[in-house]
Order: C-alpha cells, then sequence, then structure tokens
C-alpha cells in the first residue's frame, strides 16, 4: 500500500500553482512613502507639519547664508546686508584662529600645533623602539626612555611624555622669553608673546587639550580616593567631587580670576591663562571622576580579590589589573565629558580671555566692521559643532564595539 | 626593635598612617591659604566679613521681583539676584520640558521625515556651546525685532519690541476665586471618584467611568473659564508713550532669550533621555501587555509609562539642575541674575571677593546637595526590591 502511494506519487508530474501577484510594488517610491510618511492619519498630520516647518525653516536660512549673501570684496561697504556678510569672516579669518598675536608671530602656533600630530604618529608605528623615538622627539623627552629596554614601557613613558610635556614645552615656546618685546618692524624669532593677547581657535584648543589631559589622571585618583576603604581619604574626595560638581563653571572662573591672586603667597604673580586652566581642570576632573567611579565599579570584585592573593600591591593592583578594565570601559562617557568640557571652554570669555567666541565679539565691536557678530557666530558654530558631533561619533563608535566584544 | 617594626607595619597602623598624612597636608594648605589671604588683605586694606551686606548698593538693577532702589542693601540686591535666577529657570525649566518631551515623543515616531527633523535639531543643538547659542539668538533677536516706536502687536494690548514685551496686567477679582474655588472642588471630586472606582473595579470586576466624565468636565470648565475670562480681571492695559510703553506689565527681552536659549539648549538632552527611556522599557513587557489584551493606551498608562518614569526621573533631575546652573551665563546677555549682578557688579563695587563668591557659590551649591539628596531618596523609595 505504502509502496503504491510512492510510485504514484513519482509519477504526477510538478505542476506549480498560478504564481501570486507580486506585494504591492515592495521597493517602489510611493509604497516607501505610504509605509513611512502617511501610515496612519498621525502620521500624516506629522508629516504636514515637518513639511511645513522646513519650508519656514530652510529656505530663508539657505536664501541667509548663500543666495543673498556677499562673497567678495575687501571692506563693510561691499556687503549689501541683504544676507551674510562674508567678507567679514574672510578678512578676520586669521584673527579667528590665532587671536590677536602679532602677525609675524603666526608661525610660533603654527609649529606648535603642527608638529603634535607628527609627533603621535610614532605611538602607532609597529617597529617602536627607542632609537627612532629619539631622533624623533626632543632629547630631554627621552631620558626615561634610554633607561628602560623593554618596546611597551618605552610607547608608554614615550606617550606620556609627549601628552603631558609636549604641552609645556609648547606653551614656552609660544609664551617666547620675557622682556623681550614683539616689534613688528623689527624680526625677532622667539619675543614675549604675554598669554592676554593668546586668541582664537588656537586658544580653544589649548583650553581643550590641558583640560582633557589634566583632568584625566587627577579624575582616576579622586575616583579611587571615592571607593577607598579609608574614611578620611573617601570622605575628602567625596567632599571635593560634590562641591565642584555643585556650582556652576563660570562661578569657579570668576573665582579663579578674582579671589585666588588673594589666596597667593605675596608677589607671586600667576598668569590668567594658567589659573583659568587651573580652574576648568579642576572643574572637569570632579565630573571625570565620577564617570571613572563607574568603570571602577563594573570591574569584578573577583579581580581585585585575585590580584590580592598573587601578593599584588595596592597600586600595583590598579595600574595593572583594575584600572585597565576599569576605563576601557568607560571611553564613551570620558569623550562624553571631553565633549563638554569642549563646549565649556567658551565661558573663558566672560573672564576676558579670547577664545574663539571672544574673537567674534572683539571683531565686531571694530568700527569699520560694527554689526557682523551673528556671522562669526555661524563660523564658530560650524567648528564646535563639527569637533562636537565627530567626537560623539566616536565615542558612539566605542560604545558599540565594547558592547558587541562584551556580548 | 625589628619586631616591633613589623608588628606596626599592618595594614591597620598604615592605614591610619596615610590618612594621618594626607589631613595633615590639607591642613597645611588651608594654613598657608588663611596666612596668605590675611597678609594680602591687611596689605591691600580690605576687611574680610559680611558687614558689607547692610551698607547701600548705589546702583540699580534692569528687573527686581521685589522692591529695589539704589539705596537699598547688598543683602537686598543678593535676594533680587537669587529671584532672578530663580525667575528664569522656572521659564526655561517648563518651556524646556514642554519642548523636550514633545521631540522625544516625535522622535519615537514611526514618520521617516519627524524622525530626521528631530535628530537633525537634537545633533545640531546638543553639539554646539551654550553660551554660543545664548550670544547667537541674542543677536539674531536685536536684528529681527522692531524698535519701541514700531513695535511688533499681537491683538490690541501685546506689543513686542527691542524694550521687551508688554502686555495687560491681570488683577484678579472676586469671580476669579469663586472659579477658582470651583476648580479646587472639581479636583477633589475626581480624587474621590477615583478612588471609588478603583474599589468597585476591585469588588465587581467592573469599570466605574472615570476618564471619559472627567474630561467632559474640564471641557465644560475651561469653555465657563473662557467666556468668563473677562469679567474675572481687571485689566490694566499698556499704553503708548513717546518712550515706548507704560504701566501694563512687561518682560524684558534678555529674560525672554535666556530662558528661550536655555530650553532649545537642555531640550535636547531631555528629547534623547525621554527616548532612551521609553527605549529601556524590556519588550518582553511590551509584548506580555499584548498578549494579556491590553490596549495601545493601556499599554503605555500600566506597563511602560511606569518603568520609563522609573529610569528618567534621576537623569531629568540633572538635566533640571544643569539648566539652574547654565542661567548663570546671564551675565553674557546682562541679565541681572544672581551671578551677573551679585558676583558681578556688587564684586566690582564692593571689592568684597572671598564673601561674594563664597555666598554665590553657596546658593547653587546647597541647591544642588539639596536635589541630590532628594534623588538619592527617591532612587531608594523606587528601587525595585529583588529577592
Amino acid at each position: 500500500m505504502n509502496n503504491m502511494s510512492k510510485q504514484e506519487n513519482k509519477k504526477e508530474v510538478f505542476n506549480p500553482i498560478a504564481q501570486r501577484k507580486p506585494p504591492h510594488s515592495q521597493g517602489n517610491v510611493w509604497y516607501w512613502m505610504r509605509l513611512n510618511l502617511f501610515s496612519s492619519p498621525i502620521s500624516m498630520l506629522l508629516t504636514v507639519i515637518a513639511v511645513a516647518m522646513l519650508y519656514a525653516i530652510i529656505p530663508p536660512i539657505f536664501n541667509w547664508l548663500v543666495l543673498d549673501a556677499s562673497w567678495v570684496g575687501e571692506t563693510q561697504g561691499d556687503c549689501d546686508r541683504q544676507g551674510a556678510c562674508w567678507v567679514f569672516v574672510e578678512e578676520k579669518f586669521l584673527n579667528f584662529i590665532y587671536g590677536f598675536t602679532p602677525a609675524e608671530q603666526y608661525w610660533r602656533f603654527n609649529v606648535v600645533f603642527l608638529t603634535f600630530p607628527l609627533l603621535v604618529v610614532p605611538l602607532f608605528m609597529k617597529g617602536f623602539s627607542k632609537k627612532n623615538a629619539f631622533f624623533i622627539t626632543f632629547p630631554v623627552l627621552c631620558v626615561p626612555l634610554l633607561t628602560d629596554g623593554l618596546a611597551q614601557r618605552t610607547r608608554v613613558f614615550y606617550g606620556i611624555a609627549l601628552f603631558f610635556g609636549y604641552p609645556i614645552v609648547g606653551y614656552f615656546f609660544i609664551l617666547g622669553i620675557p622682556g623681550v618685546q614683539c616689534d613688528p618692524n623689527d624680526f625677532k624669532a622667539l619675543c614675549h608673546i604675554p598669554t592676554t593677547r593668546w586668541g582664537g581657535l588656537s586658544l580653544t584648543i589649548i583650553l581643550a587639550y590641558v583640560g582633557i589631559i589634566a583632568s584625566i589622571p587627577i579624575g582616576v585618583i579622586l575616583a579611587l580616593g571615592r571607593i577607598s576603604r579609608l574614611p578620611v581619604v573617601r570622605a575628602i574626595c567625596v567632599g571635593f567631587i560634590e562641591a565642584w560638581r555643585g556650582v556652576p563653571l563660570i562661578t569657579i572662573l570668576f573665582t579663579a580670576s578674582v579671589v585666588f591672586p588673594i589666596f597667593l603667597p605675596a608677589g607671586v604673580e600667576f598668569d590668567k591663562l594658567l589659573r583659568a586652566l587651573i580652574g576648568i581642570t579642576l572643574f572637569e576632573s570632579a565630573y571625570m571622576a565620577e564617570v571613572i567611579r563607574g568603570g571602577l565599579q563594573s570591574v569584578p570584585n573577583g579581580q581585585h580579590e585575585a590580584a590580592d592573593a598573587l601578593g599584588l600591591t595596592y597600586w600595583q593592583k590598579i595600574n595593572n589589573i583594575v584600572l585597565p578594565q576599569a576605563l576601557r570601559v568607560v571611553i564613551p562617557s570620558i569623550v562624553g565629558t571631553s565633549i563638554s568640557l569642549v563646549k565649556d571652554t567658551t565661558l573663558v570669555t566672560i573672564i576676558g580671555l579670547l577664545d574663539v567666541l571672544a574673537v567674534v565679539t572683539a571683531a565686531s565691536a571694530d568700527s569699520n566692521w560694527l554689526g557682523f557678530e551673528t556671522e562669526g557666530y555661524v563660523l564658530v558654530a560650524f567648528f564646535f559643532w563639527v569637533l562636537c558631533f565627530s567626537l560623539s561619533r566616536y565615542s558612539y563608535s566605542v560604545e558599540k564595539k565594547l558592547n558587541v566584544t562584551n556580548d | 626593635m625589628k619586631s616591633l617594626f613589623a608588628s606596626l607595619n599592618t595594614i591597620r597602623v598604615r592605614s591610619y598612617i596615610i590618612q594621618a598624612v594626607v589631613v595633615l597636608s590639607i591642613f597645611l594648605v588651608i594654613v598657608l591659604i588663611v596666612l596668605n589671604m590675611i597678609t594680602n588683605m591687611r596689605q591691600r586694606g580690605i576687611p574680610l566679613g559680611l558687614d558689607f551686606l547692610d551698607s547701600e548698593t548705589g546702583f540699580s538693577v534692569l528687573q527686581s521681583l521685589i522692591e529695589y532702589t539704589e539705596l537699598s542693601s547688598y543683602a537686598k540686591l543678593f535676594l533680587v539676584g537669587i529671584l532672578n535666577t530663580i525667575l528664569v529657570s522656572v521659564i526655561g525649566l517648563v518651556l524646556t520640558t514642554i519642548i523636550g518631551f514633545t521631540v522625544g515623543i516625535a522622535r519615537l515616531s514611526n514618520n521617516w521625515l519627524m524622525k530626521k527633523l528631530t535628530i537633525s535639531y537634537i545633533e545640531i543643538f546638543r553639539n554646539l556651546p551654550i553660551l554660543l547659542q545664548i550670544l547667537f539668538w541674542n543677536s539674531i533677536f536685536r536684528q529681527i525685532l522692531p524698535t519701541s516706536d514700531n513695535p511688533f502687536s499681537i491683538g490690541e494690548n501685546i506689543h513686542i519690541s527691542l524694550r521687551g514685551i508688554f502686555f495687560p496686567k491681570l488683577t484678579p477679582n472676586a469671580l476669579f476665586f469663586v472659579m477658582l474655588a470651583v476648580l479646587v472642588l472639581l479636583i477633589i471630586a475626581f480624587v474621590v471618584i477615583r478612588k471609588y472606582a478603583v474599589n468597585y473595579l476591585n469588588r465587581t470586576g467592573k469599570i466605574f467611568p472615570v476618564w471619559r466624565p472627567t474630561l467632559i468636565a474640564m471641557g465644560l470648565y475651561g469653555l465657563v473659564f473662557l467666556l468668563l475670562f473677562d469679567n474675572m480681571f481687571a485689566f490694566e492695559n499698556p499704553v503708548a508713550t513717546r518712550f515706548g510703553f507704560d504701566k501694563g506689565t512687561s518682560v524684558i527681552l534678555e529674560l525672554f532669550i535666556l530662558s528661550f536659549s536655555l530650553a532649545v539648549y537642555t531640550a535636547t538632552y531631555i528629547a534623547e533621555q525621554v527616548r532612551a527611556s521609553i527605549e529601556a522599557v524590556d519588550k518582553g513587557q511590551k509584548e506580555a501587555a499584548a498578549a494579556l489584551g491590553l490596549k495601545p493606551f493601556m499599554m503605555l498608562r500600566y506597563i511602560v509609562i511606569p518603568q520609563a518614569l522609573r529610569i528618567i526621573i534621576p537623569p531629568l533631575t540633572n538635566l533640571y539642575l544643569n539648566l539652574v546652573k547654565n542661567s548663570s551665563l546671564a551675565t553674557a546677555i546682562g541679565y541681572p541674575d544672581l551671578v551677573a549682578i551679585f558676583a558681578g557688579t556688587a564684586l566690582n563695587q564692593s571689592g568684597r571677593a572671598i564673601e561674594i563668591m563664597f555666598l554665590t557659590m553657596a546658593v547653587y551649591l546647597s541647591l544642588s546637595l539639596l536635589i541630590s539628596f532628594l534623588m538619592n531618596w527617591y532612587n531608594r523609595s523606587v528601587k525595585l526590591i529583588e529577592r
């Protein structure tokens, strides 16, 4: 019986049923629109609202930025005020970047800012040894490199020397020799440029860089203190962190510029830029500490116990076991905190340092160029947006990568 | 001797030593600072103390919620600053909550265009410094708004110009308070009926209608309110004078610009937080709710929102706190908040840097500590108790 039916089946010719109609033209523009723009009455309403908003926003902005804008010229008169006056931006562009340093001294900023990426390259080279590090970097910074042979250690020393030492060298290089006056008619290679004349984008970058680089180690120490078993240390760290996080940055900057000099011994002068840097760094390190504490708490207790069982000292344990795991997890949040630091650097405008925002305000108060601050703000906005957005994309990609490896 | 040393070299002793060293060094630093301070202040002839709070300030302030003149004391100025900070913060908080929640929910819609629009808004305004935004809006509004001789008017009695926003001053009369009493009664009735409805549901398993009657009652009340609006208040309209407007109520432009920029900036973070919190509710919860046959509204009301709220409240408080702290940037556009008039003008006038900065920071710090204390308490009370 069974056999019979099998044979019968074999004889049957395969007869496909009639083809079904293709689904309602998927991949078609109309189909996509119906799915994404008009799927329900509410969705339709939203589409209408969105189109109306775009119509209200985009054309005027585009006209102002591009169509009605004045692009070429040299003076205020070349702008007809119908749209943006890009002539102003073109004329003041160098000020936006270098502040009010003498034009013949721009090269010093260029040297410092362009050498840095070159010096970073060796960190990522495969055949990294103390020999090529020696030839690439300054001899002074290489002292620790000569004392150690291991490539990994060399790399770490080189990195630390580069990230922490280079800014100091750069600072004194730009500052120049005190007492040597700059003179536009008489070029002196390393004349004194007081920090009150530093400004523009370069000052913003200096503030952001120093703030980020210095606040991470302080943040690590504060975070370790906050989870320490020593009650006194813990209380001090908690108090410090909460106090700094509880007040606005602007009050700290005011304090740094007005009150801080009173705390110093008579006769000791502290540069205004340095005071602002200290204020920003301590402020951000309190935020960094909270971020890093999150990472420290994510390291399982077993790791601590295993390190203790191996007889490692506290610092060995922290350095080799805990921190590498803790910091790795919080890279995205560290980048996030760095983004807010970058944005916060603009606040130094209020205490009179000439960061890029202050230069725009100052430039639009120039009697030849009155009332063009909007154009300047757009340019500054563009710069900050590109920087912060790419940083946030970077943090997002790291976060995604971390999530993948953890699963 | 060696054994004595070894017996002292224990974790306990070492921890005491470390802590003693830390305390001692911090103490030394503080002593050093105080000594320097005393010498410096003696040299410059600045006294230390809060006595200056009683003296006259000698300058006027653009906006104050309490009576303040040039003859008022620094203590009063301090209060004016705090009140102005509170005013701009409250307006900013209300605005930012409305914008943030609207954008956050629109961001979750399945309408492609709306989603892209809200993402662009969030990504643009979140990645720009708040100070830049305040200055930017300031320059924009100052360019587009007309001068006070030729104001932009809404209806007869609301005038917007560079001088600020002028609108009628409303003084409520007896009828207003009657309406207010009716509203209170309605709310009490609602609470009582709702309690009864829950009881009824538990007893009989049937639903006692609450929401629909409530909506109808609210609608009716609103209608009556609108109809009687003209009779509930005594109006005092702004009167055009040679120098703009007089009488009525006015809001200075700085207040509007500052609260607007703060709201636009903070709302981007709130929107992201709203989205993240709703998405953080486990998908299984929604599926289980659907499987139980809950309608979409009930699912939102009883399953999604309670769980999302637990997640969203702590970060939301932090964002609100940030807005309050950012309001200190008022000084950039001249809005007279605490930092601008007290840590700015008053400091320059009196030269009492230490006391003034201390008082200013103390205000913000106590607010932050209060909020974080409340948050910790809240977190503990809503924490899931797991076995």
